[in-house]
């Protein structure tokens, strides 16, 4: 949606976008979603005699149940509340989100993670480069950068709020951690759907793709699941005693090459997000591969995903897709 | 000057109590957290909401409820005259207080502890109602950018020129000199947040005009409400199942 002004559409672009997009309304109101969208001070109707409990997004005035945001009314048992569509990410305790480290301060990282306050990463909640189950020290403290740095994408695992309202995360498994060689993209977290896996690893691309559900997506580079912190440590530890540091160097960089095509892959898939992120389309794994799938037989380069043309092919065949699986309903 | 001829037509060509056409955009700033474009007639304002994040200045800090800021500007190109004014002159800072206020009264602040909400406005074309547009605007942008409120305030302003209530001043009948009064209401609850005039008026007179901004801003409620309608429609219904 957000894209629709920025992309110069010629005529008959913007007929097949529009054709599609009335395609996509007809299916989603024969499927009743839109009748429970509500905006700000609108009112919910509710049955009072069963008893309603207030959830997010809503407040009483008057007696009557009203919502503070725009939205979808949800209800589930008693409970009634509204899902708000563009706002910012709402943390649930064991969410698996990516985040940017922005300071490194005593025992703690502070993790910018898309919501309203920055989120903590404590030394004490996340597994030591060493592997050993131990008290931190003081030692360990003064290492902290050597994990992560100030502007290090990490991924990491809501562990909940504490008392004073702050937001705390955990890395306790080797699956979470530093992420690097790969691109990082911000979409609206509505478009992120809680699932059961969150890491794909997609195998014909060589892709590791992390879709945070605070609407951060990583998409970079495999690593296998061994743990390479622990091969980073012993370089580090090793440079400075070894003399011969410039071959240490060059080993690096050969390991730290990334080789053309998983690079070409990963900015196909970055720019798939895109442009199903400005297209308002939910971002799974499967909608993602699906569109490089669709450029890649449609031979769009990748810098021609970002255009115009692209952009209606994409909801098109949204569309089409969409209609198919509401016919088989 | 004649602002009201003898057939009860404006300059413009409006009736006394006619308002000028609205258009109003959500999403046109991609890096905010929600944006909006409204044009009251000629006048143009865009505002772009970022928030709530975490405070910049950690002495504002509140523990218990979110700290509102608003920016008020002018483009330098929006005036006929090309005016290069500095950023902090007295009205803007004027107007940023007078928005922030408006938009703090409505914003559900203590949902949101410990965090700072941006606003930002800024005037593309002024003629006359820059301060009405503007929180029409905002009250756009913080909607779009899921911020939850007990309301949406809307404005609009309305004068008294040849002995008769005008609502909807525009530039020219806005420097006529005559008072001008601009109230900021908030629909649902049938409640006045801002309300101000720089002139005399007699009290039966000034209930009048205020009624006749109030119905204006009830208008401009209308039409922002289906705006955001149809944008949160359009939003879910892409988004699929």
């Amino acid at each position: 949606m957000r894209g629709e002004v920025e992309i110069p559409l010629n005529k008959t672009q913007k007929l097949r976008l529009e054709r599609a997009l009335e395609k996509l309304e007809s299916i989603s109101s024969k499927a009743n979603l839109s009748d429970a969208s509500v905006t700000v001070a609108d009112e919910i109707s509710v049955n009072y005699e069963d008893g309603v409990l207030q959830g997010h997004g809503t407040s009483e005035m008057n007696g009557r149940l009203v919502a503070t945001v725009c939205g979808v009314v949800e209800r589930v048992n008693r409970l009634v509340y509204v899902r708000a569509l563009r706002s910012r990410y709402k943390p649930e305790t064991g969410d698996i989100i990516v985040g940017r480290v922005i300071e490194v301060a005593p025992k703690r990282w502070k993790v910018e993670i898309n919501f309203s306050q920055d989120a903590v990463l404590m030394l004490s909640s996340m597994n030591l480069p060493d592997g050993i189950q131990r008290r931190r020290t003081a030692v360990d403290e003064l290492n902290m950068r050597s994990i992560f740095e100030e502007n290090d994408v990490v991924c990491a695992e809501v562990r909940g709020f504490q008392h004073d309202g702050s937001l705390h995360l955990q890395a306790r498994s080797q699956k979470y951690g530093k992420l690097d060689k790969g691109q990082l993209l911000k979409i609206p977290p509505y478009l992120v759907k809680k699932r059961k896996q969150h890491f794909h690893h997609l195998n014909d691309y060589g892709v590791d793709l992390i879709l945070g559900c605070n609407g951060f997506i990583w998409i970079g580079e495999h690593v296998a699941a061994v743990d390479d912190m622990v091969v980073d440590q012993i370089i580090k530890s090793e440079q400075p005693d070894s003399k011969a540091g410039d071959s240490v160097n060059s080993d690096e960089q050969e390991q730290s090459y990334t080789s053309l095509d998983i690079r070409q892959n990963i900015c196909r898939m970055a720019n798939a997000v895109r442009v199903l992120s400005s297209l308002g389309f939910m971002v799974t794994m499967e909608a993602i591969v699906e569109i490089v799938k669709l450029s890649n037989s449609k031979k769009f380069d990748i810098h021609d995903m970002l255009g115009a043309e692209f952009y209606v092919v994409v909801a098109e065949e949204e569309a089409t897709r969409r209609s198919s699986s509401s016919k088989k309903r | 000057m004649e602002f009201v001829n003898p057939e009860g037509l404006r300059l413009d060509g409006r009736r006394a109590t006619e308002m000028r056409q609205f258009r109003a955009e959500i999403g046109v700033v991609s890096r905010a957290d929600g944006s909006a474009v409204f044009e009251m007639g000629n006048t143009k304002v865009i505002a772009a909401v970022y928030g709530p994040r975490e405070v910049q200045n950690k002495s504002q800090q509140i523990n218990d409820k979110a700290v509102v800021r608003c920016e008020y500007s002018m483009a330098n190109f929006s005036t006929g005259d090309r005016m290069r004014k500095p950023k902090g002159d007295r009205r803007s800072t004027e107007i940023s207080l007078v928005i922030r206020q408006t938009m703090e009264a409505c914003i559900l602040t203590n949902l949101m502890p410990r965090s700072q909400i941006d606003i930002f406005v800024q005037v593309l074309q002024a003629d006359g109602g820059t301060r009405s547009a503007c929180i029409n605007a905002a009250t756009l942008a913080l909607a779009d950018a899921g911020i939850p409120m007990r309301d949406l305030v809307t404005s609009c302003s309305a004068g008294y020129l040849n002995s008769t209530a005008l609502l909807d001043l525009n530039y020219v009948e806005d420097s006529a000199g005559g008072p001008d009064v601009t109230v900021g209401f908030l629909p649902k609850l049938d409640k006045v947040t801002l309300l101000q005039m720089d002139a005399k008026l007699p009290q039966d007179t000034f209930k009048n005009v205020m009624e006749l901004a109030i119905e204006g801003c009830k208008a401009v409620a209308n039409y922002i409400r289906d705006i955001l309608m149809e944008n949160t429609k359009r939003l879910e219904c892409r988004r699929g199942v």
